[in-house]
This record gives structure tokens, sequence and C-alpha cells, in this order.
């Protein structure tokens, strides 16, 4: 006890020597930094601690009413792993997010290059490009669950008249097409994230490249192989990995659109983490499921993280 | 310089006041009245729309001034209110007065969330045996449900007449009828049989009617029952879309003329009634076999009572749900918002004042709750049916090995 009262006073008499100014400067540091630190804590270091544990504890319907959340250990993990539905979930995942990112970012850079060239109401249709980025998702859902009904669906009807097909397409109701029209609709939500990102990443790139390369030869494809797309790939390369995260994740759509059906056939990690907690209120095994969620997009920021201080670097 | 510092000092201030608020909430609220003097309870409902939401406000009301206290009432969407519950239970501010849906009744009593209804008073004599199961656990009951409904075959009477067919009482009747019935842009027949807990309510009448039960739902009676469904929508009679639609679907299918029967509850009656050229008609469950009884699966709201540290107060509410258990307020309900009283001796009277919902109250004399036999288990159950009905309607399994399948880890 002598020994901590002496330390303290040593180190406060030093203080003291150094002068009370800088004292007053590292003390507003401190409290500048204090707001974002509480704000970090709170927000994104309490419910990441929590959801760790929470995995780790059998934690359900009487846990709310009784506080008790027993410690299982890796239990919830190993069920929600060697449920049937896991491989099923993790392939449906994996082929969202593919299928989702590499449309999403071939129309995007489509449409991006389509825009760059200046033309009579370019500015407008833009513009108009982002209202699937403006609507609510819910309710980007449910119109796009009416216009895929099979039976009186829009998209149905308008296929039949132009003798495009032959019987109506189950869109929603076939375990083999429903994947495909969710992915579909998130590309649709996708495309103005990726449309905005590219065309400002085209804007970035100087005319007189494209001018010295005029002269050099480098015209249509060429120029874009040579001088567009080496300059776009740090835009690219960001927008690819956000894309990642976010579509990895994505609830609202394919709940609004399906729900996971039929027979299973759109469940993903992260329909299936909401059923478990939500519906079955096994929130231990929900939390489970979304810790593997997280640790699939970390390894993903990661590589994001890596490859922008490259960049920054170069 | 000094003005960063106030900047400062003002950012460090505004963080602890934050904090200060967050932790604050913890107090106060719980003040117990004792002795007599209670004078107003909460109360949790999700009957958050009209016309139901004024209705029940008047039975709250009638029963609040009958007890001399005031009620503060709450209204959430359904989907929300378990969800609303478990936040309630966590933070210990659940209302005094709590409704749940009956299926949800045992799993929040197993927590030990609820005050035994009959250490004050309450009991469920007289009310139907189906009820009664829903809203007991462990042998003691937990809730009471003033009003209760159920699902049946609603018909379009024009469609029925001009195809000539008579309201099917059998599942043969009901095939040969819904085939009959289907032409170019309508179907004879719409069910929900989606993906949710909401699916296998629908198909019980199939299977409870069938001799099905869900302690064993691999038993060919269940599979026989899944037959009906699978054959309605392989022949073309129901829409293969029924794997997504909700109950709401079926009804806007059905007022749209696009389905001249379905299976659909007395709640979607006032909806019905905006359109008056859908002349419709309600008959019970068809039969597999002549010999059966149709048994359907029972709906409604139970009325419960939170544990409450301050006894006087869980006494009122316990008095309140009686009260709105009495005789008066289960017919004014059931009269006003198309249901059904839960007391087996009302129902006669109730018929013949509303005889529109003969068939109905026909239907819940037999009726089950889907917690009866299962208690808080009934939710896993009602998951492989569900997953069953997906897996025959998509073709990827046959009625037979549905249920295995679904079932099988």
């Amino acid at each position: 006890m002598g020994m901590v009262t002496l330390t303290r006073t040593t180190v406060a008499g030093r203080e003291k020597v150094r002068g009370r100014r800088h004292r007053g400067e590292s003390l507003t540091k401190v409290l500048f930094v204090l707001p974002a630190a509480v704000a970090m804590v709170a927000l994104f270091g309490y419910p990441v601690v929590k959801n760790l544990l929470m995995s780790l504890q059998d934690y359900g319907l009487k846990t709310f009413f009784t506080g008790a959340a027993p410690w299982v250990g890796l239990k919830n993990y190993s069920t929600v792993v060697t449920d049937k539905l896991f491989s099923d979930a993790m392939l449906n995942t994996a082929l969202f997010t593919v299928g989702s990112i590499a449309f999403q970012f071939a129309i995007g850079l489509g449409l991006a290059l389509f825009f760059h060239k200046k033309f009579p109401l370019s500015g407008v249709l833009r513009s108009l490009l982002l209202l699937p980025w403006l609507l609510p998702l819910i309710v980007s859902s449910a119109t796009w669950r009416s216009i895929l009904e099979q039976d009186n669906g829009i998209l149905n009807r308008t296929l039949l008249k132009l003798h495009l097909i032959g019987d109506p397409v189950p869109w929603l109701n076939s375990p083999s097409v429903a994947l495909i029209a969710v992915i579909g609709v998130n590309i649709w939500i996708g495309i103005p994230f990726n449309v905005t990102l590219l065309y400002s990443g085209l804007a970035e790139i100087p005319d007189e490249l494209y001018e010295a390369g005029q002269l050099d030869g480098a015209t249509g494809w060429r120029s874009f192989w040579y001088i567009t797309w080496p300059n776009l790939r740090a835009v690219a390369s960001v927008l690819l990995m956000l894309g990642v995260v976010y579509t990895i994740k994505v609830l609202d759509i394919i709940l609004g659109l399906t729900g996971g059906g039929p027979a299973n056939a759109t469940q993903t990690l992260a329909t299936q983490s909401y059923e478990k907690s939500f519906i079955d209120f096994k929130f231990g095994q929900g939390a489970a499921l979304s810790n593997i969620l997280i640790a699939i997009s970390f390894v993903f920021a990661i590589f994001y993280l890596r490859g922008t201080r490259r960049a920054v670097d170069e | 310089m000094i003005s960063k510092r106030i900047a400062a000092a003002l950012a460090g201030a505004t963080t602890v006041s934050l904090l200060l608020v967050a932790c604050g909430d913890n107090g106060g609220g719980q003040s117990s009245a004792s002795g007599d003097s209670v004078k107003s309870l909460t109360v949790l409902d999700y009957y958050n729309n009209d016309p139901d939401k004024s209705l029940v406000q008047k039975g709250l009301d009638s029963c609040a001034s009958q007890l001399g206290i005031t009620i503060q009432r709450e209204t959430v969407p359904g989907d929300t209110l378990i969800q609303k519950v478990l936040q309630q239970a966590s933070s210990k501010t659940l209302p005094d007065v709590l409704m749940l849906d009956n299926p949800d009744v045992q799993q929040i009593a197993a927590t030990g969330a609820l005050a035994p209804l009959n250490d004050m008073g309450l009991s469920g004599d007289g009310v139907i045996k189906g009820m009664v199961d829903a809203t007991s656990y462990d042998g003691k009951l937990y809730g009471l449900a003033p009003v209760t409904n159920t699902i049946a075959l609603f018909y379009n009477k024009d469609m029925l007449a001009e195809a000539g067919v008579q309201p099917p009482k059998t599942w043969e009747e009901l095939k040969a009828a819904a085939k009959k019935l289907t032409k170019p842009g309508r179907y004879g027949m719409a069910f929900n049989a989606n993906a949710t807990y909401e699916g296998s309510w629908q198909f019980l009448p199939a299977m409870w009617t069938n001799g099905g039960d869900e302690t064993d739902l691999t038993s060919p009676q269940v599979a026989e029952a899944l037959q009906l469904w699978v054959d309605l929508v392989k022949s073309g009679s129901a829409s293969k879309s029924v794997i997504n639609w909700t109950q709401g679907d079926v009804k806007d299918q059905f007022v749209a003329g696009k389905a001249a029967m379905m299976i659909n509850g007395p709640w979607q009656i006032p909806a019905l009634q905006k359109t008056p050229n859908v002349k419709w008609d309600v008959v019970t469950f068809p039969l597999n076999k002549p010999d059966q009884t149709p048994v359907a699966p029972l709906g409604g709201e139970a009325w419960t009572v939170p544990l409450n540290k301050d006894q006087a107060k869980q006494q009122k509410a316990g008095d309140f749900v009686k009260c709105l258990n009495s005789d008066e307020n289960e017919l004014a309900w059931a009269k006003a918002r198309f249901t059904i009283p839960t007391k087996t001796a009302l129902l006669d009277q109730y018929v013949k004042e509303v005889p529109s919902m003969k068939a109905f109250t026909e239907q819940v004399k037999t009726a089950r709750a889907r917690t009866g036999k299962l208690g808080d288990k009934w939710p896993d159950a009602a998951k492989v049916i569900y997953q069953a009905i997906q897996l025959a309607l998509t073709g990827k399994a046959s009625a037979q090995d549905a249920f295995k399948q679904a079932s099988g880890g």
C-alpha cells in the first residue's frame, strides 16, 4: 500500500514538473476521443461481445424471465453445423453472394460506362436509376413478390403474351427456380450502388490519358482494357469487397420474397440465424450462426483492408 | 485554444450525461400501491387494427368501470407481441394484464412468468375443453379466452350454383367440386400452405379430421391428409402459389373471384362484407370417411396475469380477467367481432342470435387446441408439418415420405 502511494506521488511530482499546461492538453485530447470511444464500445463492442457470449450459452425464452442462461461451451456451434439445412444454407449463401455480385458489378459497370458518355437527359436517367436504392427493401420485395407471382404476376403475363414462354414460370414456387428469382431481385437492388461508385471512379480518370492513348491507337475496347480498367481497379476492389460484406448478410429481401422457401430452397445463413433466434427462440444457436456469418465477412474485410492499404502505399 | 478546450469539455460532458440517461431508466416505475387502493392496471394486447381495436377497448372499458379502476392499454402488431413480451420480461416491466395467442400460453407459462389463475379464484369450468387444454400448464390454469375462432370451408354461392355443384361434404366431393369449379383465371380451391405456423394451422383440419395426430406425424392418416393437399395442387384445382400464400392472400383470391372455395376463418368476414357482390357461405370441413367428425384447430387469444410483486394489483388483474370472461362480455365480443364464445352453455343461444356463425360454432364444439397434447413442444411439431407440406407440394417428396424427411434429422 505504501509502495503504491509512493509511486503515485512520484509520478504526480514528475508531471508537476512537466507543467500544468501539458497535462491540460492531454486531458483535452482524452475528452475529444471520449465520445467516439464510448459510442464505439456501446454500439459495436458490446453487441459483438454479447453475441459471442450468447453463442456459448443456452439462451432461450426462459432466459428473458429468469435471467438464467447456462454455459454450454461450443454445443450451439456443433448443433447448427450438423443441422441438415446447414450445408444447403452455406451453398445458397455462396450462390446468392457470388451470383448477385457478379451481375451487379457487370451490369453496373456497363451502365456506368454508358452514362460516362454525356448525352441529353443522361443526368435525369442516371438519377432515375437510383430509384431501387431509395425504396424501403420491404416495399421492393413485396412489389417483386406480386410481379413474380406465377398465375397473375405481370412478368409471366408479359412473357406469355410475347410468346417467349409456353407455360408460366414458377418463379417463387419451384425450389429450382426460386433462388435464381431471389438473386435476380437482389441484383436489381444492388445495381444503383455499383453504378454510382463506378461512375465516380470513371469521372476520376483524367481525360488526358484517353487523348494520349488515342494518339497511340488505343480506342474502343483497347482504351477500356489499357486505360479505364487499370485506373478503375482500386474502386472496383473496394466495391467488390463491400458487395460481399453487404450481400452475405441479406435478410429482408429473402424474407419478403420467399421466407426461405419453397421447401427451404432459399435458406441462407442469415435467414437461418433469424429463424433460430426469432421463430424458434433459440437465441444461442442464432447467435452461433450469426457469428459464423461475421467470421466469413471478417475474412473479406481483412482482404479489403489489406487491399486499400496497399493502394495507399502505392 | 480556449474555445477548443470548451468544446472538449462539452464533448466529455455530453458523453457522461448520455451514459447517465441510459442508466437512469431502471429506477422508478414499480411503485407498489399497498392494500386495496389499486387504481389502475396496464394492459398489453395485439388488437392494433380497427374494428377489433375499438371493439376490444369497449369490453376493457366496461370491465374497468365495473372494478372502479382505469386502464392504460398498449397495442402492438401481432407478429411483434412475443418479442415485446421478452423485452418487457428482461426489463421487469411486464403489464398487469397480458393477452397471448392461445398456443403461446404454455410456452410463456413454462418460463414461470405467469400467475396461476386458480389461486385468484378463477376457473375454466364450463369452458370448452380444447381451450382449457391450451391455457393450462402443469395442471394449472394460466389464461382464459373469452372468445375463440377456427377455420372452415368458405364457398362462393354464385359460382357453385352456376357449376351445379353442392358444397362438398367429403374429400372426394371436395376434389371433384374444386376440379369442376376451375376454369381459366379461376381456381376451384384456395388454402394457405406456406412455410410458417399458419401453413400448419390450415393443414390441421385435414390431418385431425382423418384421425392423424401430432404425436405420430409419420402415420398413414397424416400422409393421407397431405395427399389431399397434393391432389388439389397437382390436378390444377388449386394454385401452385399456395406454398407462398398467407391467409390474407387466400382471402384476396376469394374476394377477387379467382378462387371458388377457400379455407379461412371468421375474422375475414368484415373484409368479405366490404364486397357485397361476392355471395358466400360456410360449411364445416369435409370428411375423408363418412363416420368421421370434423376436427379443426382452436384459435383466439387468452388473457393472462403476469406474476406481480404487488399482490393486490395481481388480484385486481385476476378480477379483471374474470370480468372479461363473463357471459355478457363473451357474447358481446362474439357478436361484434365474428368470434365464438368459449363457454359451451352459450353456444346454442349464440347461434340462434347469429345464424351466419353456425358452421364455425359447430366446428368449435369438436375443435382441438394445438398445444393440447404436446404443450410447449408444439412449435417443433408445427415446424415439421409445414416443412413436410412444402416438400410434398413442390414435388421434392411424396406425401408418404414427406413427414419422414421433414422430421428425420
